[in-house]
């Protein structure tokens, strides 16, 4: 059985709660106590509320919304599933950002009744921009457009319109009612008008193709082993997660930033040595030579080497209420390294319902852009769209500590 | 290039979970890991093992023991810190009592769980800890849902849900002030099945607790309750014995016990996939009130 981590976007009142709800409810993993719990707190017109079996702090009980993202689990006997629950309203833009960095799917709701919006915009801006692989439109609501074929069709079309510019590897579209329940788990009968699958049809039977940029092998440092007792004298290994592709044993390999090259020893894992190791194992390399890697370092095959550069470009989405300005300086994390780093530019400001690029002086909260970057030391990096894994960066502010902005590398400069 | 399978899911859990624990190894400078002898911080030490060997653990194990713990779970705990010769730190509520930092609740259902918090941040000052690692998983309860992998903690070990870091990709940001710590939760995107699944594919010994055995028991509020000597019994109260065992466990007077003939992890898994409870149904602590984890949370608690 495998995983797919998915996240769901759609503005206050598209129903996105109460779509997980049902989603949790049908599938039924929701447990009696917890059914108990929102019974008591809360019935709408003798309905259970679903809604209220995603809001888990008090004050999001209180005012009835969704301050942060919440993360929530099922599973099918077909496939294991991560919901990114990510709020609708406030502060959305860096909370979807937060949600769908880690996610192999985007379901966008649209409300049937209002159709593409400034808020359709957003999230599929963001779904591209984040290159999540697969997009499902749900046309929500269909139960309050009398289950119109045509309604859907005319969202569809527009949807599609619209959408021209962006880039998803797959699109499906989908008329469902969360409130009621249709096309969500069970097929519905009053779209039979609907030849395709349910939602949860759709989830199940998605093919997760392997990583296409598995053909990068990238496995950088994160910690070195070395216990120094008699029995592992002199025992040196590399610890790390392999981000993409695949290693061996026996293969040449290059160290960045410092050029160091050598040849993999053996590829151990708790239970052994195993012949490779591919994205995204959780492994130790030990190699032929003593040379000086520590962690932040990167280990690459001499095929397909990554770039290497002080000087990059990148779109940046701004998470702090301090703005971003040019002359900026912050630690930049990347993979499994921090470097400092000053802002040199930025090139544009885009703005997300229109996708207009902007001249902007700053960024300010939950904004996006393209900025100019200089590292203190060079970095290994593939470009986000090559690889989701070495080419996505924090910042931190080093006066608070807080992660203020996301970045994906486009390039350098 | 031959195709390569992806991984399970158990295996993708696990990687991740692994390179969490790294990264806390290379972030902090003290970390530590918060051993309770249940099956979750037993899972934690089982994959700290894959994380670290050949080498020690960068971390010793921390047992915050509330005098009211399972003489099993403890022996199982001591039992386990050396057959794997690891540093275990025992730190007592009961101390924390006697030295009048900590009052013992009152009534017919005292508990110490709420108390432990206070041992738990004086051992985090005592030995300067600034990392925490913790068995806490987002499907236990639904203020967990909103914890993050590295959840910042202040000085006096408070959590603010409103203001938490963001966390994208897998780049998780570890940096804090002084006196402020992290506590880190690896097996966050796991849940409950996947625990057990984890343990049987694994083979992971677990203490006898969770398995089932006869034991005296009392009914409170429709639970399942072990009579121990630190439970106050009166006439209401009517001692039976019944086959049980434990879904999880905690301190003796707020750890429910389910009625159940399982007795082996095939049998487990199969009471889990069909029961309709939750695994925190069984625990009275977050029955005290709808907010009632989210509450300790802030306070400091895991």
């Amino acid at each position: 059985m495998d995983l797919l981590r998915f996240i769901t976007a759609g503005s206050v009142d598209d129903g996105k709660s109460t779509l997980i709800g049902r989603l949790l409810y049908d599938s039924k993993s929701v447990f009696q106590d917890q059914l108990e719990a929102i019974e008591k707190t809360n019935q709408v017109n003798g309905q259970i509320n679903l809604a209220l079996l995603t809001d888990g702090l008090k004050a999001e009980r209180e005012q009835g919304i969704t301050i942060d993202v919440a993360y929530k689990y099922f599973s099918t006997p077909k496939r294991k599933f991560i919901i990114a629950d990510a709020p609708g309203h406030i502060q959305y833009t860096r909370n979807m950002v937060t949600g769908a960095s880690n996610s192999d799917l985007a379901i966008i709701l649209i409300d049937s009744r209002k159709g593409v919006i400034e808020q359709t915009y957003r999230h599929s801006y963001i779904a591209s921009l984040l290159k999540i692989p697969h997009v499902i439109i749900c046309v929500n609501k269909m139960d309050l457009v009398e289950f119109s074929q045509e309604r859907f069709e005319e969202i569809k079309k527009d949807y599609i319109d619209f959408a021209s510019d962006l880039d998803f590897k797959g699109l499906e579209f989908i008329p469902i009612s969360a409130l009621n329940g249709d096309n969500v788990v069970d097929p519905s009968s009053n779209m039979i008008w609907w030849k395709g699958k349910t939602l949860l049809g759709y989830l199940e039977d998605l093919e997760l193709e392997e990583d296409e940029h598995k053909h990068q092998p990238r496995f950088p440092v994160q910690y070195v082993i070395r216990p120094q007792t008699e029995e592992h004298h002199d025992f040196r290994g590399y610890a790390g997660q392999v981000r993409s592709g695949v290693f061996q044993k026996g293969e040449n390999i290059v160290v960045l930033p410092n050029g160091h090259r050598s040849k993999i020893k053996a590829i151990l894992t708790h239970e052994g040595e195993v012949q490779e190791a591919f994205a995204p194992m959780s492994v130790t390399i030990l190699l032929e030579d003593e040379i000086d890697i520590s962690r932040g370092d990167m280990i690459v095959t001499e095929k397909q080497l990554p770039n290497l550069s002080q000087d990059i470009e990148a779109d940046v989405c701004w998470m702090d209420s301090k703005a971003l300005v040019p002359g900026n300086k912050y630690l930049l994390r990347q993979t499994t390294g921090s470097v400092k780093s000053a802002v040199r530019e930025i090139t544009f400001r885009i703005d997300i319902q229109t996708h207009q690029k902007l001249d902007s002086p700053q960024l300010a909260l939950n904004e996006i852009g393209r900025i100019k970057i200089r590292t203190a030391k060079p970095i290994a990096f593939d470009p986000y769209s090559e690889n989701r894994g070495t080419g996505s960066f924090v910042l931190v502010d080093e006066g608070t500590n807080n992660t203020v902005g996301a970045g994906m590398i486009s390039g350098s400069n | 290039m031959t195709t390569r399978t992806r991984l399970s899911h158990l295996q993708q859990l696990e990687a991740e979970s692994i390179y969490i624990l790294r990264e806390v190894a290379a972030q902090f400078e003290r970390p530590a890991l918060l051993f309770s002898g249940g099956k979750d911080s037993i899972t934690l030490v089982h994959l700290a093992l894959k994380a670290f060997r050949p080498g020690k653990f960068p971390f010793p194990l921390v047992h915050i023991d509330t005098g009211h713990n399972f003489p099993e779970a403890l022996q199982f705990r001591d039992d386990l810190a050396e057959r794997i010769g690891e540093k275990l730190i025992v730190r007592y509520v009961q101390d924390s009592i006697d030295q009048g930092k900590a009052v013992e609740e009152k009534g017919k259902f005292p508990s110490r769980n709420a108390i432990q918090t206070v041992t738990l941040l004086d051992t985090i000052a005592e030995f300067k800890f600034d990392a925490c690692i913790g068995g806490a998983r987002r499907d236990e309860e639904k203020a967990r849902a909103k914890e993050r992998v590295f959840s910042v903690r202040d000085e006096f070990g408070s959590w603010d849900p409103k203001l938490q870091r963001p966390e994208l990709w897998n780049i998780y940001n570890g940096k804090i002030h002084v006196g402020e710590n992290v506590r880190v939760f690896p097996i966050s995107n796991w849940t409950e099945l996947d625990v057990w699944e984890y343990i049987r594919s694994e083979n992971i010994p677990l203490p006898s607790l969770y398995f089932s055995h006869k034991r005296q028991i009392v009914w409170r509020e429709n639970v399942v309750f072990p009579v121990s000597e630190f439970v106050t019994l009166d006439s209401s109260d009517k001692v039976e014995e019944k086959t049980v065992r434990f879904r999880t466990v905690g301190d003796m007077t707020c750890t429910a016990a389910v009625e159940s003939e399982a007795n082996s992890l095939d049998d487990i898994i199969r009471e889990i996939q069909t029961s309709r409870t939750t695994e925190r149904g069984s625990r009275l602590d977050d029955k005290r009130s709808e907010a009632a984890m989210e509450e300790r949370k802030r306070g400091g608690y895991f």
